[in-house]
């Protein structure tokens, strides 16, 4: 299980959706993605995106500058 | 038992695409949706940026749309390819800079793609005749079914009974019995439809789904084309152009003033490619210079800046100027005048 940092401050969405996206299509199940981002439509649509695609929403919180969403990536069988 | 047929449908986030997807779905096919971004989508994060608009949802409404209809969508980065189409349409534009026939050809020849990489069946779109005056016509519909290389292997649920039957309904994928007949520019058959489905929050209407159809946004990029003497652009240029008061006080330089906070972050990301200003003894927004400015320039663009700030009054405001490959210094400048400022100066 590898751990990924994905920097998508200051991009707008679905950037940070479409970068998540190709970086996670990539990896392995198990891995473990953190995305950084400002553009607060990230708090809605990354974790609608693992919901439709079937990865895990670990956590997202919302700091004063900055949204740090982090996610496993999951393959279904 | 028969194998299960798959479909791939272009989701663009309005009802129409949703119904099409719906539709299917009901014929036993297995659906799953792409939604391409060109630059130009009029997304939620043009709502994210501007704090006017808070009380919409900051949704992206393809990926609401899909997990409506329980599918998974793949969305696409078309952005480099997609300049060709806006540059170079060989069938011309509609009333601004929409591209609209050469738009639809290459996103569903895009889909075509993606069905014979992925084994699918066939592709699904929402489109409806004679709702579109460029795209969805009679005669303009072959077009996009023979340049997008798709043929008769795509569907157009919502009124495919209109049409010669394609691939998927003379193999019996989807009984054409159960597809529709709309046709025309009244939205009522597709919110009849979404009703029977029991659909009652979606984003309307089928206007237009990008900036290319926005007057506004087709006068900036015009102006941006014609200073720079080329038909081209970046990606950070046709962000740009979605923010902002756009002026440009002489031809070689442009500034993009935020106008509330919500821009000014925005234009905050920019920050270390572009110069920019920003007043340090008053409350004022941040600004952007695109081009290539003198001393004088710079001067100019201060008191400018400190136009649009609380300081506009004052005698003397302080202003921060920064940028990439000099340090940051402080102007003390005088605020533009009201009369000072040409209306030409403003692009649109
Ligand atoms: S409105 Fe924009 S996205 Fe829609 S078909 Fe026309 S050019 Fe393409």
């Amino acid at each position: 299980m590898n751990r990924h940092t994905l920097d998508v401050r200051y991009q707008l969405c679905p950037i940070p959706v479409i970068r998540t996206q190709n970086m996670v299509n990539k990896l392995p199940a198990g891995d473990i993605v953190e995305v950084l981002c400002t553009d607060p439509g990230t708090l809605h649509d990354i974790p609608a995106w693992c919901r439709i695609n079937g990865h895990r929403l670990l956590d997202s919180e919302q700091g004063k500058d900055e949204i740090r969403i982090v996610l496993e990536v999951c393959r279904s069988a | 038992m028969a194998t299960q047929r798959k479909a791939v449908a272009l989701i663009s986030g309005g009802l129409d695409s949703m119904l099409a997807a719906r539709v299917v779905q009901d014929h036993g096919v297995h659906v799953e949706g792409i939604n391409f971004f060109t630059g130009f989508c009029v997304e939620g994060h043009t709502h994210a940026i501007r704090r006017k608009d808070s009380a919409r949802p900051k949704r992206n409404n393809a990926l609401w749309v899909a997990e409506q209809l329980g599918i998974k969508l793949h969305i696409v980065d078309v952005i480099e390819e997609y300049k060709d189409v806006v540059l170079n349409p060989k069938h011309g534009y509609g009333a601004h800079i929409n591209p609209c026939l050469d738009c639809k050809g290459f996103m569903v020849g895009k889909a075509r793609e993606w069905m014979e990489q992925n084994g699918f069946d066939f592709i699904i779109t929402g489109e409806v005749l004679g709702q579109r005056p460029m795209s969805q016509r009679r005669d303009t519909f072959p077009v996009v079914a023979r340049e997008s290389g798709a043929n008769d292997r795509l569907l157009r649920p919502l009124c495919a009974r209109l049409l010669s039957p394609t691939l998927p309904e003379r193999e019996g994928w989807v009984d054409r019995a159960r597809l529709h007949d709309f046709n025309g520019r009244s939205r009522k058959p597709q919110i009849a439809l979404a009703r029977s489905y029991g659909l009652h929050d979606y984003a309307q209407p089928a206007g237009g789904c990008c900036f290319l159809t926005n007057e506004q946004y087709a006068v900036k990029i015009t102006d941006l084309w014609k200073s720079r003497g080329r038909r081209d652009y970046e990606l950070d240029d046709i962000m740009l152009l979605k923010v902002g008061r756009h002026l440009r006080p002489r031809p070689h330089f442009k500034l993009i003033v935020g106008r509330e906070e919500g821009e000014n972050k925005f234009l905050e990301g920019y920050k270390n490619r572009y110069t920019a200003f920003r007043s340090t003894s008053h409350t004022g927004p941040l600004a952007l210079l695109d081009g290539t400015a003198d001393e004088a320039d710079l001067q100019l663009s201060a008191r400018l800046v400190a136009r649009f700030g609380k300081g506009k009054d004052a005698a003397s405001v302080s202003v921060e100027v920064t940028g990439p490959g000099h340090p940051p210094r402080s102007l003390e400048v005088r605020p533009l005048g009201q009369d000072e400022i040409p209306s030409e100066w403003y692009i649109a």
